[in-house]
């Protein structure tokens, strides 16, 4: 399993390699101009000089070798000279972001909390709701219970997130007033009102990304634990004469859980890329909304860092998920 | 591989599938025909069966709706403007209302219905199209990868790599690089068109050709391929005759599934401001576009988010009905 993870990590570099070449070839084709937002009264030799500096002159395999070093080597460093004090960093050239001339990954950290916040608790809540829904409606199967989670579960997978986020935002802050339609980011949780404050904001949007996952996430336990309960162990245990409890939560749910942790793992990253929507409806200032701008302002060192740090996590839970499968499952044998 | 199509059926000499007797169609039942006998059972899934049926309804509407409803999407009624539909007169008698466009009307005075029919259109045809081509795509690469042992390796280490690729951001990527010179060379909307459609295409075709090179590995063992292999069939009349009848059920399947999310990307990307230019409506562009004002006017978020999400509703519920009908070993899942 060691040896697995090991080559499995060593092939992954590879892997992202490409990627990060992929992205950073299909970014050199853009037509926007960097330059574009600047003055029009600024003298185009100051203009050559305000390219150089943004190191637009250089030829790509030059800029792109300078991206991957700075990712690969600088970045890191800044990371652990944040945390141990140490000064590995010092006067190296970070990835620069040319909308705000400030570092890419100082912005991105500011707006992580909130995609954690948000995305990493619906995430969260849709995993908790849909695994005992995916239980009781095979357990009960054709039960009422089942006929209306698998209606409910359908409809959460088919109606895409930005039109139930608009939906709410009609009904629960236009009509009722319940819930505020933009997320605050100023909000500090520092007593009990501030912090039923954040509840309240985080309550549609945590909502609507935990139904879309929820419904996908109960599809997959449902028919794994179908799947599990025809077994020949599950009619062993009966006649054993153990309770029908011990049976399902026991026997049946522990292997039905196999191969729903690695479901559960492999769609992690894509709940960055599907919040990107999710963030645009509730106006959460998260990475999702990050990109947007980025993209409009042609912000391409900002594109270019967030698209590759979202193949990361992509290449990163596959890997997990793999290795969580192999642990689960001592049938599964990868050397 | 034991779809319902194959099943019945065995490969004669000359490897076409056909019926081992041949009776005379009027006596032939149900069970002979193995797509009657996949009719028959779709029949029974009830939520598939109402699916097909809105689907229909849906696509008839489109196609249909210029004719039946003869007002243009872009025909500005300034008189008219910011009315509401004539079903508001139920509960709100002062409604601002008018026969003259029975969904209401936007800022600019543009009849609703007539909008939606319009971006119906749109919506389905980016659907069906990029659907096909991810599955053209899906097919091409599973069939080649599962059939060619030298292939299999190189194809599926592709497969994985554009799996591993972040596809909602660098379709963003993609729009804003590649509008401008497609617009320019098609005008604004074909290209658009033009450039929606691949991009939904080339970056959801991997589940298919993942599906497919298993199903093709599988059928590469059974014994009319070894048959038809024995008797000479080189790989070009092999692939369509053998391969692809058995591999088409998997196919329509993930089309399903295909055509749903191909909606729903479209309709995403037009959302973030990313799809068809602003006079050009979409489902999603509709939707979009109200969303400033929803709180005076939740119809016109309603309507386009209701039309987007049954449509893709019935079509997944087709998917699922299909799924059933074609493998019987997972009914009733």
């Amino acid at each position: 399993m060691l040896t697995f993870a090991i080559r499995r990590l060593i092939l992954a570099v590879p892997t992202l390699l490409f990627i990060g070449l992929v992205i950073f070839l299909l970014l050199e084709l853009a037509p926007g101009d960097p330059m574009a937002d600047q003055p029009l009264t600024i003298p185009p030799e100051v203009r050559e000089q305000m390219r150089q500096a943004l190191g637009l002159d250089q030829p790509w395999w030059v800029r792109f070798s300078l991206w991957l070093y700075q990712i690969a080597v600088v970045e890191p460093q800044v990371l652990i000279d944040h945390l141990f004090g140490t000064s590995f960093a010092e006067g190296k050239a970070r990835i620069i972001s040319w909308q705000t001339k400030f570092p890419v990954m100082d912005i991105i950290v500011q707006r992580l909390p909130q995609t954690l916040w948000v995305v990493g608790m619906a995430y969260l809540v849709g995993v908790l709701i849909a695994i005992p829904i995916g239980i009781i409606s095979a357990v009960r199967q054709y039960s009422a219970f089942d006929q209306i989670g698998t209606f409910v579960s359908m409809v959460g997978f088919s109606v895409p997130t930005f039109f139930t986020g608009v939906l709410m935002i009609v009904i629960f802050s236009v009509n009722l007033g319940w819930f505020p339609s933009i997320y605050n980011t100023q909000l500090r949780v520092t007593d009990w009102d501030s912090f039923l404050q954040q509840l309240r904001q985080m309550a549609m949007p945590v909502f609507v990304l935990a139904l879309y996952n929820a419904s996908q996430i109960s599809r997959y336990m449902r028919a794994s634990m179908l799947d599990n309960l025809q077994q020949d162990y599950v009619r062993t245990a009966r006649a054993k004469g153990m309770t029908e409890r011990t049976v399902v939560l026991r026997h049946v749910l522990r292997n039905s859980m196999i191969p729903v942790v690695t479901v559960i793992a492999l769609g992690i990253p894509s709940i960055f890329g599907g919040a990107i929507i999710t963030e645009q409806v509730f106006k959460v200032n998260g990475l999702g909304q990050l990109l947007i701008i980025a993209i409009n302002a042609n912000d391409l060192p900002m594109v270019q860092t967030l698209t590759f740090m979202f193949a990361v996590l992509i290449v990163l839970f596959n890997l997990i998920a793999d290795i969580l499968y192999g642990i689960l499952d001592p049938r599964i044998r990868y050397d | 591989m034991t779809d319902a199509a194959s099943e019945p059926t065995r490969p004669g000499p000359g490897g076409t599938a056909r019926p081992l007797r041949p009776e005379p169609p009027a006596v032939r039942d149900a069970a002979t025909n193995p797509w009657g006998d996949v009719w028959r059972q779709f029949r029974t899934h009830k939520g598939a069966l109402l699916g097909l049926g809105f689907l229909v309804f849906v696509t008839l509407f489109c196609l249909l709706g210029p004719w039946l409803w003869p007002v243009s999407p872009g025909a500005l009624d300034v008189r008219n403007k910011d009315l509401r539909p004539v079903y508001h007169l139920l509960w709100d008698g002062s409604a601002r209302v008018s026969w003259s466009h029975p969904l209401g009307s936007d800022q600019l005075g543009r009849d609703l219905l007539a909008q939606l029919i319009a971006g119906g259109r749109v919506s389905l045809a980016v659907g069906w199209t990029a659907m096909l081509i991810a599955m053209l795509i899906g097919t091409l690469v599973g069939v080649l990868a599962g059939y060619f042992r030298w292939l299999d390796g190189i194809l599926m280490r592709f497969t994985d790599l554009v799996l591993a690729l972040p596809i909602l951001p660098l379709l963003l990527v993609m729009m804003l690089l590649f509008r401008d010179p497609l617009r320019a060379t098609f005008g604004p909307a074909t290209g658009i068109f033009i450039l929606i459609v691949t991009v939904i295409g080339a970056t959801s075709w991997m589940q298919t050709a993942r599906i497919v090179r298993g199903d093709v590995l599988a059928l590469k063992e059974r014994e009319f391929v070894l048959a038809a292999r024995s008797i000479g069939t080189p790989a070009r009349r092999m692939i369509p005759r053998h391969i692809l009848p058995n591999v088409l059920s998997p196919i329509m399947v993930s089309a399903t599934l295909g055509l749903a999310s191909a909606i729903i990307t479209e309709s995403a990307l037009s959302f973030l401001g990313l799809g068809f230019p602003s006079d050009f409506p979409t489902w999603g562009k509709l939707l979009f576009d109200s969303t400033d004002r929803m709180a005076d006017f939740p119809e016109r978020v309603l309507w386009p988010g209701l039309a987007i999400s049954l449509t893709v509703l019935s079509v997944n519920y087709i998917g699922d009905g299909l799924r059933d009908a074609l493998d019987p070993r997972i009914r009733g899942r």
